[in-house]
This record gives C-alpha cells, structure tokens and sequence, in this order.
C-alpha cells in the first residue's frame, strides 16, 4: 500500500529560499547579541568553580562501597553474586571462613579479599541491586581518580572506609531463632 | 654593481612582504579563525566556547587565546599513521595539493595602499606581486585547489572518502563557472583587471556597493552608480555563495559532514596532514574573504573615500591595512554566522542551484551590466 506523503504548499515568499535564510540569521544574531549583552543565561557550567554536588539526585550512582551494620560487622558475606553480575567483571572475591568462637560464627563466610577495580566499574549499579545482605551501595561521588592503575583498585579496607556504618537495614543474623 | 644591487633589494622586498604577510599574518589568522569559529559558534548557541587555556602552567586564562598553539602542539605530535590499504604517493601529495593554492592566490591581494616609511623615499606598495591579470591568476590557481580534493578521495581506497571526493569535485567545479562569471560585471565597471588598481578606483569613487563620497560633508552619489547596484547586489549576492561552495563551508559542506560521510575526504588522515586539510579549508575562506572585500567592499579603503592611500602619510597607509584586516575579520565572522544558522543542502538540490540558477542568473547580469553601461555611457 503506497502511502503518497504531501508535501507541504510552500508561499512564493517562502519558494525564493533567500527570505527564509534570513530569518534564521536574524534569530542566531538576536542569540548572539543577548549573549554578548550579557542577558540571557549560559548553559554551560565552568566545572572547577561550579560544581553541582548540591543538586544530586539521592540516586545518583556514583563509586560503589562496602558497609558495617550499626554493630561493627562487616555485612558482606562472600556470596560472589556482585562479582557473577557485574557486567565488565571489576570485583574479585576471594571468600574465607569465619572460625569458630567468633560472635558472628553463624554466619560462617565472609570475604577474605574484596578488591573493585574502578579503572573496570562501569557504575551501572547492579551489585547494589543484586546483594542480597544490603552489604554494597554506590555513593554519590564521581571523581575517582589515581595516578598509576594499582592505586585505582579498591580493596576491601579502603571499601570499608568509603563506605562507613549504615543504620536501618534488614539485620537478618541479628535475631536470635 | 648597482644591477646588482637592484637585483638584491628587488628580491628583498618581497620576501618581506611574503615572510611578513604569510607567515606572521595569515597563517596566524588561520590558526585562530578555527578558535574564533569555535567561540563566535558557541555565542550563537547560548554556551560558552573554549575559554581556559592560557599561558601553559599558571592559571592565567587568557580568554582561551592560548588554544590554537595547543591545537597545534597536538597536531605536531600526534601519531602521523599511513595506513597500509593507500596509494602512498597521492595520499602524501594530496594534503600539500589542498593547501598551496589557497596560500598561492594571497600574492595579488592587495592589502593596503602604499606604505611610506619615514627614511625610505618610495613608497612600498602593499601587494606582493601587482599583476595586471590579477583576477585571472586568483581562478586559475584556486582551481587547482580541486586536484587536492579529489586525490584525497581517491587515494584513500575507502567507500566513504571516494563518494565524499566525488561529491566534492563536482560541487566544486560547478560553482567555479558563476563564481567566474559573477565578477564579470566588476571588470567590465573599472576596466581593469588588476586589483590595486580596482580598489583605487574604488577608494576615488566609492565603494562598489555603497557608492557614495563625501566632499566636505555633502554625500556625492550620481545616477549611474546607483543604477549599477542593481546588478552589482546580484553578482555580489552569486559570488558570496559560490564562495561558500567552492570552500566546501556549510551550507555546501556534504562533501565532509558527520552525519553522511564519517568525515568525508579527509577520513583517512591523522596529525599533520589533517590539520593541512582543515587549515587549508580555512585559508582558502579567509583569502576569499579577501577577494569579496576587495572587488566589493572597497578593499582598503575607508568608506565614503574618506582618508588617502598611504602615499604621502605613514598614517593613513597603516590605517588602510587595518581597515582591510578589519573588513576580512568581518567576513569571517559572516562566513561562521551563516554556518551555524542554515542547514545543509542536499547533494541534488546543491547541483541545480548551480547549474539551473546560479548559472542563468550569471549570464543575465552580465547582459544588465552591459546595459546599463551602455544607457549612461
């Protein structure tokens, strides 16, 4: 079925091309003119000086960190979930026991090495989405940078203190059963 | 011993004017029509262009302005790569073939009267060479500027340099014949077709398109002139966008846009030879820049004929050449508005414009001009 598509009457004012021309100059030029004047606003921000911090959106995802629960355990128990869905596969773990006599023994795994190369993360957000012990969030700064690419793997120490104590959370160890 | 003598400073006075003219002028120009093109563009849309680079480790931006130097320190030490599937001899030549003849045509432009220094008797004249074909020089090497292109395309052994060669040749080739046939009507006004010549006649009488002087302070225009705007508008109207096309500048630029040719012609070429092509596309803008100002504009000279040609006084022979740099940085700046303002012409509606209107049109005027002529003669 051809669709015939019509094309639009066009006045004989519009047919010589020269007067449509310059009505777009005309617009550019009043553009330019306000910039110059200084009345209108630029939409570029000089970043150095302007940062826009503030203004984040509270799920903005920025570098990805490990938490503590409000009574210093470490929350990530070593399932490798994060490190199977990463997509550009930037965690490793290496998982470890949790030795008998400890408090936490129940819980039995824990990480023995977290290591998150930021050169890799993508900050797609999907090892927050999948944990399922609230143990990684993405924080809400972009600025990662380093000066040779072994200070910019992240291991587990400075994870930890990236990302502090987080209160709130589901504490499923906690209860006694 | 004196031929001698005359041969040496002969031969010394233009190489000063060439090394001072080209070297320290208009390939500077060139270096920075590229950050003014990226400055006035972003004015145009509301943002602000590249305003940070300065003097190299202080904070002291100077607007931006250090921009072009570090644009060319990239250039030069960039990875200059020929990849392997080329024809390695056309693909070096074509780059050089792109920029010389736009830097050849700058030796007729006349960019000031004459210069009389204090201890020197003549005056210099300010032209490199003042050919009595002058105008015919300008078309037959810019002409050539076509080769560059087309050995680009071709040497590149790629689909998408090949169409964006082509297109270009054919577009370039076209617009040549009214660019050609628009300045007709000038040289058939001043009987001349060497350029300082021309645009004394114009400084005595009045610019081509504003033929007005002032004796005192009564505007002196006759009938004859004012009639001859008529055809002069048009052929200044023709040459303008033939300009535009034969720079391959937007609205002509399908020969190397983004968005159908990855980057047309110039594909292939990295570091050097990319900024060849890329200065050479701005060369030729601003010596034809040059051109419009001299055959339209009135070239040196101060509107309404005010001030002299630089014969007697330093003075005025400075203020010419300030007036042309002027008028040129003033075309320049057209040529980025009207970038930035229209869309592209698409490739068939590009070629009728040539060839079914511009052409007639063309031919019509000089058929006016004669007219006119002929009426007030």
């Amino acid at each position: 079925m051809a669709i015939v598509v019509k094309r639009p009457k066009l006045s004989i004012f519009e047919k010589m091309y020269l007067p449509g021309i310059v009505k777009g100059l005309w617009i550019t030029l009043s553009h330019a003119i306000k910039m110059l004047l200084g009345r209108s606003k630029k939409v570029t921000m000089q970043y150095p000086e302007e940062k826009w911090d503030e203004e984040l959106p509270e799920y903005y995802r920025g570098a990805p960190a490990l938490v503590t629960d409000e009574q210093g355990r470490e929350r990530c128990v070593s399932c490798q979930l994060c490190e199977f869905i990463c997509p550009p596969r930037a965690i490793k773990i290496i998982p470890d026991e949790i030795e008998k006599g400890n408090t936490w023994e129940k819980v039995e795994k824990r990480p023995a090495e977290f290591d998150i190369d930021m050169i890799r993360c993508i900050y797609c957000g999907m090892c927050e989405e999948v944990c399922p012990e609230q143990a990684i969030y993405l924080r809400q700064d972009y600025a990662i940078t380093g000066e040779s690419r072994e200070e910019m793997v992240h291991d587990k120490a400075k994870l930890y203190e990236i990302g502090g104590v987080r209160v709130g959370l589901v504490n499923k160890w906690n209860e006694l059963k | 011993m004196t031929e001698l003598v005359t041969i040496i400073t002969s031969l010394i006075e233009p190489t000063i004017k060439i090394v001072a003219l080209v070297f320290m002028v208009i390939l500077p120009m060139v270096a920075y029509s590229v950050y003014a093109e990226r400055r006035f563009s972003a004015i145009l849309q509301d943002r602000v262009g590249p305003n940070r680079v300065g003097v190299p480790f202080t904070k002291i931006s100077l607007a931006g302005l250090g921009q072009p130097i570090a644009d060319g320190l990239k250039f030069i030490l960039k990875e200059d790569l020929t990849p392997g599937h080329v024809r390695k001899v056309y693909y070096w030549l074509a780059p050089a073939l792109t920029m010389v003849p736009a830097l050849l045509t700058c030796a007729v432009l006349p960019f000031g009267g004459h210069l009389k220094l204090p201890f020197v008797d003549e005056p210099f004249q300010m032209v490199i060479a003042d050919l009595d074909v002058g105008i015919l020089f300008v078309f037959a090497i810019a002409s050539l500027g076509v080769y560059g292109i087309v050995i680009a395309g071709w040497a590149s052994n790629s689909k998408y340099p090949f169409f964006g060669g082509v297109r270009s040749s054919s577009q370039m080739i076209s617009y040549e014949i009214s660019l050609g046939l628009s300045v007709i009507p000038i040289l058939m006004i001043y009987g001349d077709l060497n350029l300082g010549s021309i645009v004394q006649q114009q400084h005595d009488k009045g610019w081509a398109l504003l033929p007005i002087t002032l004796e005192g302070f009564k505007p002196v225009f006759n009938l004859r002139d004012i009639a001859l705007l008529v055809p002069l508008l048009i052929s200044f109207v023709i040459f303008v966008t033939s300009l535009f096309a034969e720079t391959n500048r937007l609205p002509f630029d399908l020969p190397e846009c983004e968005t159908e040719l990855v980057a047309g012609y110039h594909t292939e070429y990295s570091s050097m030879k990319f900024a060849l092509f890329f200065l050479g596309e701005y060369a030729a803008m601003i010596i034809g820049s040059g051109f419009a100002v001299t055959l339209f504009l009135g070239g040196w000279s101060l509107p309404f004929g005010l001030g002299g040609n630089g014969e007697e006084s330093l003075f005025w022979g400075l203020v010419a050449i300030g007036t042309f740099f002027a008028k040129v940085v003033g075309f320049i700046l057209f040529f980025i508005w009207i970038r930035w303002s229209i869309p592209r012409f698409r490739y068939d509606q590009l070629m009728r414009l040539g060839w079914v209107f511009f052409f007639e049109i063309a031919l019509f005027n000089i058929l006016l001009t004669a007219g006119i002529l002929m009426i007030f003669r």
